[in-house]
């Protein structure tokens, strides 16, 4: 049985069933995170003091993990542009590439929680409000990181062989992971300042 | 869409990365800027802001989308000040308070 509008779109919503689809787990992610955000602003408005992101943070691997994820995002798109003008060679280039910056992302998030870890005491999320809030945010982020390179990493391999079957179909699932991809960088345009900056 | 429309979005893509680049360095760097705790605050979120903005008009490609998805984003949009306005109104019954 065929899934309708999968690759046409629906003409109530004008939109093919996947990209609504995907906005409205989006909008879910928003509200996800907007709780975490919600019990920041609750724990830091309850204090008097509260720590500078500096006192326990790697701000200059924070800004390189922000450039990553930035760089991820646009080879991303471009990802879904080649796939837009029949460039297969060229998507898995980009694919490839933005794979390489998440696992980057990954490695120095890993190297960023082994310094906390082995701090003496060790910094952990029950040291103190700060952390235990950085320590949520950003474990969640990764586990989204993670999630977007499993799914990525499917397109890249097993997954890529529906262009050569369905390439208006596959072209929107690249769109699609795309949107996910693009909402975890936005996520963390503004983890980054809230916890290493402000 | 056309070859020409896709080529188009990708010098745009450039631009933005070469911008959300740019806007990086000076999140960074306004938080060496001794404004204050709120004035930090306030340019780091503005800042952080139109990053976002960029994203999600020009990657997400919402400045050109159908208004299905509009309206979600107004009803998700609305939900999250509900949510983050929560603790704010919390606060001020504290202070009301002691």
């Amino acid at each position: 049985m065929d899934i309708p509008f999968n690759v046409k779109e629906r003409p109530d919503t004008g939109l093919y069933n996947g990209k609504l689809g995907i906005w409205f787990f989006l909008a879910s992610e928003v509200m996800l995170f907007g709780g975490l955000f919600s019990a920041y602003i609750f724990l830091r408005t309850g204090v008097d003091n509260w720590p500078a992101g500096t006192d326990y943070l790697d701000v200059p691997l924070a800004t390189l993990n922000t450039l990553f994820l930035i760089s991820s995002s646009v080879t991303m798109v471009m990802s879904w542009a080649s796939l837009k003008l029949n460039d297969f060679k060229k998507y898995k280039l980009y694919t490839l590439i933005t794979l390489l910056f998440a696992f980057g992302f990954l490695v120095i998030k890993y190297f960023e929680y082994s310094a906390k870890f082995a701090h003496n005491p060790p910094y952990l999320p029950s040291t103190n409000n700060f952390l235990g809030i950085y320590f949520t945010m950003t474990g969640l982020h990764v586990l989204h990181i993670i999630g977007g390179i499993l799914v990525i990493g499917y397109f890249y391999g097993p997954g890529s062989t529906m262009w050569d079957s369905e390439p208006e179909r596959f072209t929107n699932r690249i769109e699609i992971v795309g949107l996910y991809w693009h909402f975890v960088d936005l996520v963390w345009i503004f983890l980054f300042p809230v916890l290493y900056l402000l | 869409m056309t070859p020409e429309e896709v080529k188009h979005h990708i010098k745009t893509y450039v631009l933005v990365f070469v911008a959300l680049m740019f806007l990086t360095v000076v999140t960074v760097a306004i938080s060496y800027i001794d404004l204050g705790v709120k004035g930090g605050i306030a340019l780091g979120l503005f800042v952080a802001s139109i990053k976002a903005s960029l994203v999600a008009c020009y990657f997400m490609h919402l400045i050109d989308e159908k208004t299905t998805i509009y309206w979600t984003l107004i009803a998700t949009a609305i939900s999250f000040l509900i949510l983050i306005f929560l603790p704010v109104g919390a606060f001020l019954a504290q202070a009301r308070i002691y």
